[in-house]
């Protein structure tokens, strides 16, 4: 019998399987399909990033004031430069612009607040969030008060409009939603089925329809000697119009805690409402915030439709800027930075729920 | 047992606002007050505003003569032609448009869903850019881009992009030779038909040979070529009955050929490269929800791993991706609503925009384009139902 007494000693993995010959050769490179794919990508990869980077930063022009500044070889930012201003606030008074300076550090200071885990008292500055900022926002933005000089909403616009629409369409839809949610649940034959209604019917219809609904029709549901301001009208369909979609979210966060939860609950002699609010909402509304979330990004891109109704947001802002005689043929500039400022929001928030549901889905794994 | 002292008599019965019917049935009468006041003070103001207005209400406008031309007409359309008839030309844009848009999204879609998943990292990195990039920015920004920022800056006719001599691309459309059909021609769908009449036959003997015998044929491949190669055969056996009608350039316009005007196609490109993005995402993560085991499972029976995708993966993950592609589809139609901003005249621009502009029947007309969307919303969410109850899981 022959065999080794000694340990053979440990060898070093073949050449081509480790560090990145060994990662090229077995992500990239694995097998003749596979590279031409792969050259393919980079083929591909190759079209679009080198115009691209040509266009946007070699090429480019970005300093000067008017359109003879640029060369016309590539990008003129100089457009996006000289109407920034404009881009953020809208046609908003150049001498006020603080007070939409505070309006956008309290909004930053409490999404860094509620975002970054660390931080205390997170209840609290939702109750902020909810309550006390949306007042403060009212009285900073459109004045009046305090000797602030009066700011009518026509000339709101540019990313602060986008960002109000968006916000005051989700803290106004939040409770709607949860009412909506719970009556949809509700044992009450009649309770559900206008909850039903009420629900499909602002799913089933476009946003824009919607908005028609609330520019044109509004003022005719309404006595002839109320007039509700454009803005209003626009919030009030936004908010409509989410809440449904909220109200799903809801749904579907209330559907994922189990039934003995509130058997439990109503075991010990607790209401329908101390239920709900101390055992029921608690569990679902952690469950929920990834939906929350993503809702709230469609929301978001959704503002840029008030532009059809008249609204100067972000994109309508934009698209008026590019009418411009002074600054004809702009264009592709235009909606490249808009939708670069569209896209940060977006990708960031969308992120943001991706760790939240990774970071909530451990407590439920069994 | 001990009887606690301040047990209640028996027959005591509770005050009403204890007891939880007579609550429930109390609640739901308020509610249904409130409602009804609600209705009833909109219904009241509406029709003083439209009293002072001089707007009569009713459907009476629709035989009205419309008085204006719409850019593109599925069936025929004159300014004479009635508002009754802008409707239905607008419902049809609609319906064009979400078609073809839900055809293209679900194959860019699919195909991106799919390399999502790639082993080939360039590939899967590419995908996943294009998935970020594509849902994260608005939908009506991608429409002006590709309206205003591309299409808008093409060449003028004189200039056209030339595919061919066939293929024309200018300021204003895609030009393309029209397939006019001789006499005979009608055999060719026919033949169509039949084929695949047959095919189906086919699967399903093949369905039962294989249950009995164990033996299984290429019927994918068999039907694909009857259903694509017999109506192929026929157009050649009988001297291919078409001839094309190019478009010609004939002063500052082309004329002849089919016309695809600019607007639809950048609403109908960023209609389905937004939603594909979205598909893509829900085709991922349906194949990725399938546990690893069953396919595990599959192979471990030695079943080649074609049939492990075809019998074991793809249908537990379409249970998966069904519901979500189907509301998919069903934004797609409603987001084709955006047609407005770019003067698509799809069901909102024609209907709600100018009809609703010229004739200030503003309840009617949105009742009505609010009605056509709830009606789509309603066929596809019972077939979704139907599908669900038919692909539930079935639990022992």
């Amino acid at each position: 019998m022959i065999h080794n007494k000694d340990m053979i000693p440990e060898q070093p993995a073949p050449k081509g399987t480790i560090g990145p010959i060994g990662w090229l050769r077995g992500n990239l490179f694995n097998g003749p399909i596979n590279s031409l794919f792969t050259l393919l990508g980079l083929y591909v990869l190759y079209l679009l990033l080198v115009p691209t980077i040509q266009w946007a930063f070699i090429n480019a022009d970005w300093i000067g004031d008017s359109r003879e500044d640029c060369s016309r070889v590539g990008a003129c930012w100089v457009f996006v430069n000289a109407r920034f201003s404009q881009f953020i606030y809208g046609l908003y008074p150049s001498e006020e612009y603080w007070r939409a300076n505070i309006v956008f550090a309290m909004f930053a200071g409490i999404i860094a607040w509620m975002v970054i885990p660390r931080l205390p008292f997170k209840r609290w500055m939702t109750v902020f969030a909810l309550l006390g900022f949306p007042v403060a926002a009212y009285v900073l933005l459109h004045g009046g008060y305090f000797d602030l000089p009066r700011v009518p909403t026509h000339r709101w616009g540019g990313l602060m409009l986008t960002l109000l629409l968006a916000s005051v369409g989700m803290i106004g839809a939040l409770p709607i939603g949860i009412v909506l949610a719970l009556g949809r649940r509700s044992n009450m034959p009649i309770v559900r089925t206008f909850c039903v209604i009420f629900i499909e019917f602002w799913r089933g219809v476009p946003l824009i329809t919607i908005l028609f609904m609330a520019s044109v029709m509004l003022p005719l549901f309404l006595p002839s000697e109320i007039n509700i301001d454009r803005l209003i009208r626009a919030l009030i369909g936004l908010t409509l119009f989410q809440s449904a979609y909220m109200a799903e979210v809801i749904r579907g966060g209330l559907q994922a805690i189990p039934k003995g939860q509130d058997e439990a609950a109503a075991a010990l002699g607790m209401t329908y409402w101390k239920r709900m609010g101390l055992i029921i909402m608690p569990q679902a509304l952690k469950m929920m915030i990834p939906g929350i979330v993503n809702t709230f990004i469609s929301l978001f891109k959704d503002t840029t439709l008030v532009m059809i109704i008249g609204l100067f947001d972000l994109l309508g802002i934009v698209q008026a800027a590019l009418s411009d005689s002074r600054w004809l043929g702009f264009s592709i500039e235009g909606y490249v930075f808009a939708a670069f400022v569209f896209w940060i929001f977006c990708f960031s928030m969308s992120r943001y729920s991706q760790y939240l549901e990774r970071k909530l889905n451990t407590g439920h794994k069994q | 047992m001990s009887v606690r002292p301040d047990a209640r008599p028996a027959g005591h019965k509770p005050p009403f606002w204890r007891d939880r019917a007579k609550r429930a049935l109390i609640f739901q009468l308020i509610l249904v007050a409130v409602v009804a006041a609600f209705l009833i003070y909109i219904i009241g103001n509406t029709q003083a505003n439209l009293e002072a207005r001089g707007i009569t209400t009713g459907f009476g406008f629709l035989s009205d003569t419309a008085g204006f031309g719409i850019g593109q007409t599925l069936i025929e359309y004159t300014s004479q032609s009635s508002y009754g008839r802008t409707f239905v030309i607008g419902l049809l844009n609609t319906l064009l448009v979400g078609g073809l848009g839900v055809l293209a999204a679900s194959i860019i879609g699919f195909i991106v869903g799919i390399a999502r998943l790639s082993p080939n990292w360039l590939i899967a990195k590419l995908a996943n850019a294009y998935i970020e990039t594509f849902r994260n920015i608005p939908l009506l920004l991608q429409i002006f881009f590709w309206y205003f920022a591309v299409l808008r800056t093409l060449p003028s006719a004189r200039e056209s992009m030339a595919f061919g001599e066939a293929i024309f691309l200018n300021v204003r459309g895609l030009y393309l030779p029209q397939p006019l059909f001789e006499s005979g021609f009608g055999l060719i769908p026919a033949t169509f038909i039949v084929a695949i009449v047959a095919s189906i036959a086919l699967v399903m003997w093949n369905k039962r040979r294989h249950e009995a015998t164990g033996k299984r044929l290429p019927v994918f491949w068999m039907s694909l070529v009857i259903i694509f190669g017999l109506p192929l055969l026929v157009l050649v056996v009988t001297g291919v009955p078409v001839t094309w009608e190019m478009p010609v350039l004939r002063g500052f316009n082309f004329g002849g050929g089919i016309t695809i005007i600019p607007e639809f196609l950048a609403l109908w490109l960023a209609l389905s490269i937004y939603t594909a993005s979205f598909i893509a995402e829900i085709v991922r993560s349906g194949i990725q929800a399938i546990p690893h085991g069953q396919t595990e499972a599959a192979q471990a029976l030695s079943l080649p791993r074609k049939l492990v995708l075809r019998l074991v993966v793809i249908p537990q993950a379409l249970r998966v991706i069904i519901p979500p592609l189907t509301s998919q589809y069903l934004n797609l139609i409603k987001n084709s609503s955006l047609a407005t901003a770019i003067g698509y005249p799809d069901l909102v621009s024609v209907f709600a925009g100018t009809t609703l502009n010229q004739t200030g029947q503003a309840i009617e007309v949105i009742a009505m384009t609010m009605a056509v969307y709830l009606i789509i919303s309603l066929l596809v969410s019972m077939f979704m139902n139907w599908f669900n109850a038919r692909v539930a899981l079935v639990e022992r």
